[in-house]
């Protein structure tokens, strides 16, 4: 029982249901959107400062301790920005866009578990419905390129269909492997399950579903969307004041929202000796998301095509060997020997990556001098 | 079922985050494939060449500071060699020595932001960048020790120098140049076998050793494309023939190799930076000039090794005391003309990294 259904049980007890089913309702709402809103600030934060360590400079540190309310004065100034719409753009679509992006990255945390029984809506498809939820996003995207009738929108627009299409593959593909270990498309289910966290069991899965997000999140190496090098901010080149904020929040609630589901589906959610549940979800939940700020400041970005390629020829196929022997291991190893599962898929994912990196090449028609 | 598609004209520039400045591209695209691409250059005009011709001839010495704001030392060195050419003006030794330290520290400073930027352009977030600036630091630091300039430094003169160097200026020198090619280090294990960076470059923008010819290409992007052409080796200037260096040639003429060919061209500026320090003499750094300071009739073309390529001047005199004529050869305006032949068939995201493996100055192509 959910910490929301005791909540709704004791209030059932003094007023009519109904009444104790939409007061229950709302309070988990406005909880749980103060508290991703806020960790998205505080994220917003932590990867200016954290970029600004790996970029050998100081990153913002004048306003509060820390810098720490440099978001907040940020957000003030993108607020009190001119809305500006360009005169040719297709008005509603362009008013439309960064709702239908903003909208499904707050919707995922409906079924992040983030202790035991803290979960707003405990689905028993909850990993169904964040893989249905998260490609809406796709759909605003490329809403705000063709709405804003600007050639770079547009460019980053097509490049965004051709992206998330086909990263959702490897990344469906190795939740499979953890659903079929776990019995369950259920999030908190999966995460009872992990006795041993499924990184160590599954660590090609892992990998495949962390590069996927990273692709699905429009992360660097994968951020062609918004590669500023190339067509200037990609979709959102015409938002400005509140929309541009939203599209900029989407983004970090969008990588706060794969680093909780990444927790919860390979690191073992909030489970951990010593520290209280909760603290170790966002023990994790930071250090997932300070590897995705490490890769940003270290890795140039792939080109639209090597992206593809990538996409069709690394992860999926590796995805797919990894989906037939998790699903053999399911059949006759877990239950008896669970260490020899890990041996094998620690020495699988070895042996698959280094044949990858010999058999497929990025650049092809790369010169040799 | 075969879908209609036409190709659409994408303004690249003068305002886009990776121009190097205000250079503008019509670029014809069939999706995201580059069909052809039209420089539109002249957003930076100043008419250097013409104000020139109104100033005397050691008041032009700031003027051509500002055509590669990059390179300004080595924009003044080609400067003033051209206008002692055509006067016949021995300079002084210590001169010599002080002029080559600068315009090998304005080489390797130079050099540092062309790769920095080029990463840039490949997309690794600001992080190159920044610790290329890092060292660059050092070197600005160094010429505001002479100078007090760190950008526009107006520091050679007609016959010599205009500062001799301050008693901290040695030191540091040393202290850079010792810890230089350890960050030269750094940065080829950070870069050069990186996989992303080697997909992205290698076999991309080839230039054709014979188009590099014919366009008459120099520096680093001649270089990348097989010919050993150095001005320093080839036609020797100021004291560059009593040091041992070696000129870095690529094989490909890719993106990578002319990378390649800046990254070792640092390796042997610091070399020659250490030889000159070591044999720098004692003495005069300036002649006396004549005042007023007039050159004899008839022309003269004076041409350095920049770090972009080959940086010429061509003056005019009518003994007077300032040029009747004085023309800029900038070698990146020239190295541009091969932009088209290079990028035609490859995608944008490799436009913008050809365009950068160039690595042009606005200040200087647009004059």
């Amino acid at each position: 029982m959910t910490l929301l259904e005791q909540f709704q049980d004791w209030l059932g007890a003094i007023s009519p249901d109904w009444v104790a089913y939409v007061i229950a309702g709302v309070v988990g709402i406005v909880v749980i959107l103060g508290f991703v809103l806020t960790l998205v600030i505080v994220f917003i934060w932590y990867e200016r400062r954290l970029l600004g360590r790996f970029q050998i400079r100081l990153g913002p540190n004048r306003l509060g301790p820390e810098g720490i309310f440099q978001p907040i004065a940020t957000a003030v100034k993108i607020l009190l920005k001119e809305d500006i719409i360009p005169e040719r753009a297709d008005k509603f679509v362009h008013w439309l866009a960064p709702i239908v992006v903003f909208t499904p990255v707050l919707m995922v945390f409906a079924v992040v578990p983030f202790g035991k029984g803290v979960i707003l809506a405990d689905l028993n498809v909850g990993v169904l419905y964040i893989v249905a939820i998260s490609s809406v996003s796709a759909v605003g995207i490329y809403m705000a390129g063709w709405g804003s009738n600007n050639k770079y929108a547009l460019i980053a627009a097509m490049r965004t269909v051709a992206q998330i299409v086909s990263y959702e593959l490897p990344v469906v593909l190795s939740i499979l492997g953890v659903v079929l270990m776990a019995g369950s498309l259920s999030l908190t289910k999966i995460v009872d399950a992990q006795n041993l966290p499924f990184i160590v069991m599954q660590p090609l899965g892992f990998l495949i579903f962390f590069l996927g997000a990273l692709a699905e999140m429009n992360r660097c190496p994968f951020d062609l969307l918004e590669a500023d090098s190339e067509i200037v901010a990609g979709y959102h080149t015409e938002y400005s004041g509140m929309k541009f904020a939203m599209f900029y929040l989407g983004e970090y609630g969008h990588a706060l929202a794969y680093a909780c589901i990444i927790t919860a589906l390979f690191l073992g959610g909030w489970r951990g000796p010593v520290l209280p549940p909760f603290l170790w979800f966002v023990v994790k939940v930071i250090a997932i998301f300070s590897l995705i700020v490490w890769l940003r400041a270290t890795l140039p970005r792939l080109r639209v095509d090597q992206l593809m390629a990538f996409a069709w020829k690394g992860l999926f196929p590796m995805a797919l060997v990894n989906l037939l022997v998790v699903a053999i291991e399911v059949l006759w190893l877990v239950e008896l020997l669970p260490w020899v599962v890990v041996v094998v898929n620690i020495a699988l994912a070895g042996i698959l990556i280094l044949a990858w990196s010999r058999l497929f090449v990025l650049g092809k028609g790369r010169v040799e001098v | 079922m075969a879908l209609k598609t036409e190709p659409f004209i994408l303004n690249v520039g003068p305002q886009h985050p990776s121009t190097h400045g205000v250079f503008r591209m019509r670029v014809t695209l069939d999706g995201e494939v580059v069909v052809d691409v039209e420089p539109v250059i002249g957003y930076l005009h100043r008419g250097i060449e013409k104000l020139a011709e109104s100033r005397t001839y050691t008041q032009v010495i700031p003027l051509t500071d500002r055509l590669d704001y990059l390179a300004s030392m080595t924009n003044n060195f080609g400067y003033v060699l051209a206008v002692e050419k055509l006067a016949g003006i021995k300079v002084p030794e210590r001169a010599e020595h002080l002029r080559v330290i600068m315009a090998e520290l304005m080489r390797i400073s130079s050099h540092l932001m062309a790769v920095g930027f080029f990463l840039n352009d490949l997309g690794a977030m600001m992080t190159p960048v920044l610790y290329m600036w890092r060292e660059r630091e050092k070197i600005m630091d160094l010429f505001e020790m002479v100078c007090g300039q760190r950008l526009t430094y107006n520091y050679m003169r007609v016959g010599g120098v205009s500062h001799d160097i301050p008693e901290e200026f040695l030191p540091a020198l040393g202290r850079f140049v010792g810890e230089m090619p350890r960050f030269i280090d750094e940065y080829e294990q950070l870069l050069s076998q990186n996989e992303i960076l080697l997909a992205r470059t290698k076999g991309v923008g080839i230039l054709p050793r014979a188009t590099a010819i014919n366009i008459a290409a120099s520096g680093p992007v001649l270089r990348a494309s097989g010919v050993k052409w150095d001005i320093r080796k080839a036609d020797p200037y100021s004291i560059y023939e009593r040091f041992d260096f070696e000129v870095p040639v690529g094989m490909a003429g890719d993106c990578y190799d002319r990378y390649w060919v800046r990254i070792q061209e640092m390796r042997q500026s610091v070399r020659i930076i250490e030889q000159a320090v070591n044999q720098l003499p004692r003495g005069e750094i300036c002649i006396k000039l004549p005042k007023p300071f007039r050159l004899p009739s008839g022309e003269v073309y004076g041409h350095i090794e920049a770090p972009k390529g080959e940086l010429g001047f061509y003056l005019v005199s009518d003994n007077s005391i300032a040029p009747y004529r004085f023309h800029v050869r900038p070698p990146t305006l020239i190295n541009l003309t091969a932009l088209r032949d290079m990028v035609v068939g490859w995608k944008i995201a490799d436009l913008i990294v050809i365009f950068g493996s160039i690595d042009v100055c606005l200040g200087e192509i647009d004059r």
